[in-house]
């Protein structure tokens, strides 16, 4: 029972942490928790699907196509995440000031919500269809009513940690809030986009660059619960290749500078827009 | 012209070199176990290792120390591509069996 339990919380953590961070980030917005429960309905129906054709999936493109998948649904949250923190940054203050003057949540159209609910969608499908994947393996297998219940049990432990981080980031004033969540989002969409790469070099698509460029297991490794947990929120890796390294670094210079060009913007055109009040007056 | 000539020339050794290069390895799984549970692998050469699993159950093989993570359906094979490894020993698990499935690559 503990086995199972273990196993399906490890699958669950990943999913739940990233739903907490969505859930953060669209703080505010009016209907969130339907997008984002939306985007967790997509998410395990496709996760069963995806279980479903493991094996032709697993099969597709000379046996890559299982990392091509993975990679590409990473990679896909990984613009979602980006554009989400880019589109913040020409309007989080707008937003936080009609938060604090509506005194109840903002209406922000469908655009940004909609990013939110792929990223929440893709990484419960990923997650979920390998939790499907092992539960339907227990099943199959002639699995005891114990396994099943450390199944759920797991589940559950990994939600509630998902619980935890989110509750944790509410405790952040509003303030700072976006700005917190804004790097927690960018540095969750840098790993992303490093495990990206890491199936890619798995399937043999990239080269690893550096095979080891540090080795930090004895200190913190990646197999331990904080590991783990840091895996997901700030793509830790004890022993990264060259490229996993350049992906995530890459992923942060290119958000930060867009979030940098369009907050810049979005400044002027404020001042602007206010000179031009100001004038008549 | 010599920088496309260049990149074609590029494009075309690469992945030559790579068939050339690449030494393949099979591990099979049966009854939750690898088969052979410790596989020894020449180090710094690039690798395929084919896992072949022989349950009727999925199994995902994982490795922190190779940093491979992969879904072998049942009674099917999957293949990944690893190394140039440095000498040493790499352990590795079924993670849907982990109390039974584990397995060391050794690099020398």
């Amino acid at each position: 029972m503990l086995g199972s339990a273990v196993v399906v919380f490890r699958e669950t953590l990943e999913a739940a942490l990233i739903v907490a961070i969505v859930m953060g980030a669209s703080r505010g917005v009016a209907g969130r928790g339907r997008w984002i429960a939306g985007g967790v309905v997509l998410g395990i129906a496709g996760a069963l699907i995806v279980a479903a054709f493991a094996g032709a999936i697993a099969e597709a493109v000379q046996g890559r196509g299982q990392e091509i998948f993975n990679a590409t649904v990473l990679l896909v949250a990984v613009a979602m995440l980006a554009w989400h923190n880019v589109w913040m940054s020409s309007h989080a203050r707008k937003h936080v000031a009609e938060m604090r003057h509506l005194g109840h949540d903002v209406s922000v159209g469908a655009k940004p919500m909609s990013a939110m609910l792929a990223v929440t969608a893709l990484a419960v499908l990923r997650e979920g269809a390998e939790t499907v994947l092992f539960l339907y393996g227990l099943i199959a297998s002639g699995g005891t009513a114990g396994l099943l219940l450390g199944g759920i049990l797991g589940l559950i432990g990994g939600a509630g940690i998902g619980v935890l981080l989110y509750f944790g980031l509410l405790r952040v004033p509003l303030r700072h809030f976006f700005t917190v969540t804004g790097i927690v989002v960018l540095l969750l969409a840098a790993g992303l986009a490093s495990s990206a790469a890491g199936y890619l070099v798995q399937a043999g698509l990239l080269p690893p660059l550096i095979d080891q460029v540090w080795n930090s297991s004895g200190v913190l490794s990646s197999a331990s619960f904080v590991g783990r947990m840091l895996h997901v929120l700030i793509g830790y890796n004890d022993r990264p290749t060259g490229i996993e390294l350049l992906f995530y670094v890459a992923t942060l210079v290119t958000i930060v500078s867009l979030m940098r060009i369009v907050g810049a913007r979005a400044t002027r055109d404020a001042r602007e827009q206010a000179a031009k009040q100001g004038a008549p007056a | 012209m010599q920088v496309q000539q260049g990149l074609l020339s590029l494009a075309l050794l690469v992945p030559l070199g790579a068939i050339a290069q690449t030494l393949e390895f099979s591990l099979t799984i049966k009854n939750h176990r690898f088969v052979p549970p410790e596989l020894t692998v020449p180090a710094g050469k690039k690798l395929k290792l084919v896992i072949d699993n022989q349950d009727a159950t999925p199994e995902e093989f994982e490795s922190h120390a190779l940093r491979l993570e992969k879904v072998i359906p049942g009674r099917s094979k999957g293949s990944l591509k690893l190394g140039p490894l440095k000498p040493g020993r790499y352990g590795f698990v079924g993670e849907f069996h982990e109390s039974t499935a584990k397995g060391t690559l050794l690099a020398k």
